[in-house]
């Protein structure tokens, strides 16, 4: 029932909605998060970001953190786009969706999922800023912090 | 056994795969840590800050008290940030 990706590519999120959506018309809601570059870190221009991932272990953390939102609202479908390599500010990252017969599902499911996806898939940001100097990303506390809220995995 | 790094911990060891013989001795996850880090300065430096080292074993999340077995696929990374 989930759809997850990881890519080098962009996505296209009219063809991603259409794609969960095709041939039903029972979903009620559909919630949509999209990721994106910003030009800044920290106050420091920067001039491209690259994401790093752990091949096999992505996909399967994605699928479980998938399972969890399916089990949890009862959701008629998600997908869990991420993108992967060199990326340029104002590029698509990370792409989520979730469908629900009511929108408090879907909404709730799609935060619930990139708050899991921020926390516990295996992906890594480094920042090269316009002064040519590169730094990896560091974890943000209030991402754990965003995903306490959910409770226990 | 396959060890991998990923992010900052793959660029202070200067690779991003080893397959190694696991010592017999060796049965979780801190001893084979302590065992790495035997291995060469880039080893040292990659795990000195060990409260900035997350590992899975076997692709999944797995903490320090954690088996392992010469078998099994063992990964190295910071806290992730992905999203």
């Amino acid at each position: 029932m989930a759809i997850i990706r990881v890519q080098t590519e962009d996505f296209d999120l009219g063809a991603e909605y259409a794609a969960l959506t095709q041939g039903r018309s029972d979903i009620g809601g559909i919630a949509s998060f999209v990721g994106v570059v910003r030009d800044t870190a920290g106050g420091r221009p920067i001039v491209s970001m690259t994401l790093e991932h752990y091949p096999g272990m992505t996909e399967r953390a994605l699928s479980k953190i998938a399972e969890a939102a399916c089990a949890r609202w009862d959701l008629q479908g998600c997908t869990l786009l991420h993108r992967v390599g060199e990326l340029q500010p104002g590029e698509n990252i990370v792409l989520v969706l979730a469908a629900a017969p009511h929108r408090q599902a879907a909404l709730d499911a799609c935060a619930y999922l990139i708050d899991w996806l921020k926390t516990r898939a295996p992906f890594w940001k480094k920042e090269r800023f316009t002064d040519g100097t590169e730094s990896w990303v560091d974890a943000r506390e209030a991402d754990d912090l965003a995903v306490e809220r959910w409770g226990a995995a | 056994m396959k060890v991998l790094y990923f992010a900052w911990l793959r660029e202070r060891v200067g690779l991003g795969e080893e397959d190694l013989t696991l010592p017999p001795d060796i049965t979780d996850v801190a001893g084979l840590v302590a065992w790495l880090r035997t291995r060469s300065p880039g080893h040292e430096a990659a795990f000195a800050h060990g409260k900035l080292v997350r590992c899975a074993v076997n692709q999944d999340f797995a903490l320090p008290d954690a088996t392992v077995t010469d078998r099994d696929e063992v990964a190295f990374f910071p806290p992730v940030t992905g999203g």
